[in-house]
């Protein structure tokens, strides 16, 4: 046949109308364009404008259009008919879901506003639910990050008033090593790929630090297959190399950390604290002068070295104990090694590797600053070795230490908020003393006194009762975890079923898949859920979720408030909560509806205030009884946290033309819209390193609404707050830990990092180390109920090192028993080469429970998926001492879920079993299940 | 059988960078989104939300592990579609004419409305990059987004396959590759970029650019002096440097 080339249209219209809004296929809050056709989302791609993705789009985002289409949305408002655990609903009006909800909570109000717990898992509008919780009563509030990685949040603002994230990133633009430590593959989804691509383009060298080599290990250019939990000390001798030769930057250690603070070695409740004026500020010695000197004194040069005595006592800088404890020949390369699975060679390679980076290529930037000390300086001297980190740092018993000792190599590198190192994102940096402490104080029919969650300064800002006792159903910021800065959601059921500390009546519920992949002890949990008591009530007495959809935990509740998709809402990205801003400038975003729903349901927050203001809740209520806002978007608007200050910080004043502090502006969304969904305001130059000293930074701040003055502040690499809970231990002052957690206050709130080894007595024969990562292209379970996702990861077999495979004689398809002294389940395995010999993992929430997500009961997420959860106790094997230890972060709460260590033997080939086990029952699925086949095109 | 044009004005074509890509799947679903909404019939899903679900995609990634002879395995990312071959085997050998290759740009294309879907391309294609659609019964595959890189409603910066546009490690390149001037001329020859299976003789025009060497940290860091020469075996000696290292400084006394 000759060549008959048809003609086509290379032209074609692409859509009727582009709506931008913001993403929420994850946590990452991307700008998306939504293109419309004929009124309805055809496809959606990234916004090139958008300060997070710059037009790029993961598959997630751009799979959008399939999760708005999915079966598994929820229709209307329900309550339970059958049982719990049953999946039995009957639909409903939203007058009566809201009369039902203000019927049992408002009764709670007036007596114990205690007895509602509301926890609000993967939310993104926390300064808004906790602005409920507050104005409700309760001291029961709190979102995730305490199963996610409050670790590495709270080690971040202890030592240095900000953390990775969403708090900061490396300096893309002139970063040459890049160094990652336990990054699963969707964390800063977009933004950590951007940076890949853009620092690889430059052959910059990227390291990972992982036991698992996907994703952005895959790509590293050096992989460090490390031994789970072991990071710390990994980091900890790498400081000990660079102590040794000399590789750390004396001057940056003088003037900006608190290396040079003098410590009380007095003898008494002071000792460990620093030495203090009249002012409180922490003294140096000025080594210009040799004179005892406030740090911030102007002209001060803080020496590293010089002593100071008194009455018969020397106090020392921090640097000296610092140099004590780390030039210890317990951290040396050769006495790390084998715990860590890292050759000593290689530790001193890589430590070498960042010295040489950081100081032999060195580089100025010829921009001025002025430090808080007043001293002007002519040039940024940059060091361009950065670092991120996550979740594998974070969900282990010693991520709290172990995220604080990679920030003190970070700072004794002089890499942090210097070009080409790490660098802040505001409203960070923000010290500890710029963040409120917790407030848990009840009283009936009246707002808590103050926001819940905060950073404890020492124990006086404990969640203690009177007698003692937690303030929080959680037992948040206790004796058991001090520190525990985003709550513990993760202990919630648990301890409502236990009692302990005390009974609640309602459970109140947000996006969080408690009865599934959301919880360690799955099946404890859903009989916790559905258990009775001796008159046959539920000891959980009553539940209310809200989720949009048809998730494992809707059976689980009584009541259900069916939430919109993205698409269909309003939100707010806000300054006040987890914004979207860049090292170079704040940033906030909304979403708007691009489309309205074609069913009775209602964004959370909006139902939320209809809920409030039913209950006519201070906060939601003017004076005169009417309501101050009939819903989100009314909130988002005309809210104002301070005079001048509200959830959008753009598009301000009567004209919308104030940025930060302005009135409101009736206008902002319609502004927010026009400017494609969010808001920019720049950093000045000048003020974009050095945040924490750099004067101009702190007057851009407080102008933007950040600060109400100026924050300047040291590094904490010695965290004094630490010191005082030890100092407590020790026998001091009036609030006293229980004798049975002396011995671990005194040895892990150590004010310098330490490394341990995390707690795994009663795990005798257990010696496999068991992970979960999530895969870039899913978002916890939510990934699965997307025709186009679960097509990537429909499957999750348990991941085996060849090691391992011949070791028990398994082949791919094999089953498996896995079992860990809290559990056993049974699961198909794959062979990865490319693994840490001694770890095996799987893709997180994968597993479904037949009957959730509208998925046909065959579905492979429903047979062969499966939950490690099941391995994992909230709770440690018992001791022998009497008592039940927590799997969690000693000083946090975090959630320590790669702590799991497992056996594992091969059940049988193939075709030998149908299903992984454990299998439950199904549950009646309130949506039923999705059409066979779809051919999606909306446009003609 | 179908004739392929004697050479074409241009080879549009993509360059995958292997060392750059994470295996995140961004590529995937851009392409379904867009394809389906745009150029011939929407990419169908088959048991969607059931036991099978399998749907048509013009792009997909596969992960291989790598074994060198010293050293960790490696994970390589793989994303592949149809490499619009010079001498393509899927266009000539076409009995009804549907497959051909556009003369402009070298781009291999599936006229939708002569496709049987009796196969025989996908059968002859070395790389298994077409699919049959089950629901429409044609044959689908890569168009290198011809609608859109052309496309005067789209802004020029937007004028590339959406896979290119949506990458957000920057992995995939596009422009001509017959243009050796062209910046993924230039990137080809400057990373060493590769044919798939040369072998097959079928001179595809897009390029992988393969992964940088790995593991090296410990060959390419000398670990003892200079650089990580001790100054002190001690605290006590560390002090005694410490003085002196201070008075160094800017501002102190040396």
């Amino acid at each position: 046949m000759t060549i008959q080339q048809p003609k086509i249209d290379t032209s074609p219209k692409v859509s009727d109308e582009i709506r931008q809004t913001t993403c929420y296929m994850c946590a990452c809050r991307c700008g998306i364009n939504v293109h419309m056709k004929d009124g309805k989302v055809a496809y959606i791609e990234g916004n090139r404008n958008h300060p997070v993705n710059k037009g790029v789009l993961c598959a997630k985002g751009s799979a959008g259009i399939m999760q708005v289409n999915a079966p598994s949305r929820l229709k209307a408002p329900m309550k339970r008919v059958g049982p719990r655990g049953s999946g039995e609903f009957e639909e409903i009006s939203w007058d009566e879901a809201l009369e039902i909800a203000a019927g049992w909570l408002e009764p709670i109000r007036k007596d114990s506003p205690e007895k509602l717990a509301f926890f609000t898992g993967r939310d993104q509008s926390q300064s808004f639910t906790s602005f409920f919780a507050q104005n409700f009563g309760t001291p029961n509030y709190a979102a995730h990050g305490g199963f996610c990685s409050v670790n590495m949040a709270a080690g971040g603002i202890y030592t240095m008033g900000g953390a990775f994230w969403e708090f900061g990133q490396p300096d893309w633009d002139h970063t040459k090593l890049f160094m990652l430590f336990g990054v699963a593959e969707d964390h800063d989804s977009n933004p950590i790929k951007i940076g890949l691509g853009k620092i690889k383009a430059r052959g910059a060298r990227v390291i990972g630090v992982n036991p698992i080599r996907s994703g952005y290990n895959a790509i590293a250019d050096d992989w460090v297959g490390i031994t789970p939990g072991t990071d710390g000390l990994f980091i900890l001798s790498m400081i000990h190399v660079l102590l040794k030769a000399g590789k750390i930057d004396l001057d940056y250690l003088s003037r900006y950390t608190n290396a040079p603070v003098l410590i009380n070695a007095s003898e008494g409740p002071e000792k460990g604290l620093f030495l203090r004026d009249a002012d409180d500020k922490p003294l140096v010695i000025d080594r210009v002068t040799g004179e005892l000197t406030a740090f911030d004194k102007p002209g001060v040069r803080p020496d590293l070295s010089a002593t100071y005595e008194t009455d018969g006592v020397t106090h020392r800088p921090v640097f000296h104990d610092m140099v004590e404890r780390y030039m210890s020949d317990e951290y040396a390369p050769e006495a790390v090694a084998d715990r860590c699975g890292i050759p000593a060679q290689r530790i001193r390679a890589i430590a070498g590797e960042l010295a040489r980076v950081a100081f032999d290529e060195a580089f100025e930037l010829d921009k001025e600053w002025t430090d808080f000390r007043g001293e002007k300086h002519t040039k940024m001297i940059g060091r361009p070795v950065s670092m991120h980190s996550m979740r594998g740092v974070s969900a282990h018993a010693n991520g709290f230490q172990t995220c604080r000792a990679l920030h003190v190599l970070q700072i004794i590198l002089g890499t942090v908020e210097v070009p080409g190192g790490f660098r802040f994102k505001p409203p960070y940096p923000k010290p500890v003393e710029a963040h409120p402490a917790p407030h848990s104080k009840v009283t009936p029919d009246a707002p808590l006194d103050g926001p819940h969650l905060g950073f404890v300064r020492g124990p006086e800002n404990l969640a203690l009762k009177e007698d003692g006792s937690p303030a929080r159903i959680d037992k948040a910021f206790t004796w058991e975890n001090p520190m525990s800065s985003h709550g513990l959601m993760h202990m919630v059921i648990s301890n409502a079923h236990a009692g302990d500390p005390y009974k609640i009546d309602t459970l109140f519920m947000y996006m969080a898949n408690m009865s599934w992949n959301s919880s360690m002890n799955t099946k404890g949990v859903m009989e916790m859920l559905t258990d009775k008591d001796e008159s046959g009530e539920y000891v959980i007495p009553r539940i209310i979720y809200s989720d949009a959809y048809s998730s494992e935990m809707v059976a689980y509740s009584d009541l259900i408030l069916p939430d919109t998709t993205y698409l269909e809402r309003h939100d707010c990205i806000s300054l006040l909560d987890r914004p979207i801003c860049e090292a170079d400038a704040a940033a906030d975003a909304i979403r708007w509806p691009v489309i309205e729903p074609d069913r009775d349901v209602r964004g959370f927050q909006t139902a939320l205030v209809q809920l409030a203001n039913k209950m006519k809740l201070p906060g939601f209520t003017h004076e005169d009884g009417s309501a101050k806002w009939q819903d989100y978007a009314d909130y988002i608007v005309n809210h104002e946290r301070k005079p001048g200050i509200g959830p959008l910080a753009g598009f301000r004043g009567e004209n919308g033309d104030k940025e930060g502090r302005g009135e409101v502006n009736p206008e902002q969304l319609d502004r927010y819209i026009e400017n494609g969904g969010f808001y920019v305001a720049h950093i000045p130059d000048g003020a974009d390193y050095y945040k924490p000293w750099n004067t101009s930074y702190q007057n851009w701040a407080v102008d933007m609404g950040i600060y109400d003055s100026p924050q300047p502040y040291l590094f904490q690499l010695y965290s004094e707050p630490m010191r005082k809970f030890q100092l407590a231990a020790e026998g001091h002052g009036d609030r006293q830990p229980p004798e049975h957690l002396r011995e671990r206050i005194k040895e892990k709130l150590d004010p310098m990092p330490i490394w341990y080894e995390t707690d795994q007595q009663g795990n005798e024969g257990f010696t496999v180390n068991a992970l979960t990562q999530r895969p870039m292209a899913m978002y916890h379970s939510w990934g699965t109920q997307n025709a186009w996702l679960r097509q990537l990861h429909g499957r999750n077999p348990l991941y085996v090192p060849t090691k391992l495979m011949r070791e028990h004689g398994l082949q791919d398809g094999d089953w498996a028993k896995v079992t860990s002294p809290h559990g056993e389940i049974t699961v198909p395995v794959m062979e990865m080469a490319a693994l840490n010999d001694n770890t095996v993992w799987t893709w997180n929430a994968i597993g479904k429970r037949k009957g959730a997500w509208a998925l046909e009961e065959d579905a492979p997420e429903a047979t062969k998926g499966f939950l490690l959860n099941h391995l994992i106790h909230e709770l440690l094997p018992a001791k022998g001492d009497g008592m039940r230890w927590a799997n969690s972060d000693p000083v946090t709460g975090q959630a320590a879920w790669f702590d799991l260590k497992v056996k594992i033997e091969k059940a049988g080939a193939p075709e030998d079993l149908a299903e992984s086990q454990p299998v439950f029952e199904p549950i009646k699925s309130p949506v039923g299940t999705g059409p066979k086949n779809l051919a999606w095109k909306v446009g003609k | 059988m179908t004739q392929l044009p004697q050479s074409t004005d241009r080879k549009m074509g993509l360059v995958i960078d292997l060392d750059t890509c994470v295996g995140c799947h961004a590529c995937v679903i851009s392409c379904k989104g867009w394809n389906t909404e745009n150029y011939g019939a929407p990419l169908s899903d088959q048991d969607a939300y059931g036991s099978d679900p399998s749907g048509t995609f013009l792009n997909r990634v596969h992960s291989f592990e790598v074994q060198p002879e010293q050293g960790h395995a490696q994970l390589v990312h793989f994303p592949k579609s149809c490499l619009h071959c010079e001498d393509a085997p899927c266009v000539t050998v076409c009995p009804t004419g549907a497959s051909y290759k556009r003369v402009e740009d070298g781009i291999v294309l599936v006229n939708e409305s002569d496709c049987i879907g009796c196969g025989l391309c996908a059968w002859s294609c070395p790389y298994g990059a077409r699919e049959l659609d089950v629901t429409e019964g044609v044959m689908k595959k890569c168009t290198l987004c011809v609608d859109r890189i052309y496309n005067e409603n789209l802004e020029e910066v937007d004028r590339v396959p959406s896979c290119v546009r949506t990458c957000p490690a920057g992995a995939r390149h596009f422009g001509d590759l017959g243009d050796p001037n062209s910046e993924v001329s230039k990137l080809v020859d400057e990373r060493g970029g590769m044919d798939l299976m040369p072998e097959m003789g079928t001179k595809p025009v897009n390029k992988y650019l393969p992964p940088r060497p790995k593991d090296t940290i410990e060959e390419q860091i000398d670990i003892l002096a200079p650089l990580l020469a001790p100054v002190a075996e001690e605290p006590q000696g560390f002090m005694g440097w410490l003085d002196k290292a201070l008075d160094k400084l800017p501002g102190g006394n040396a």
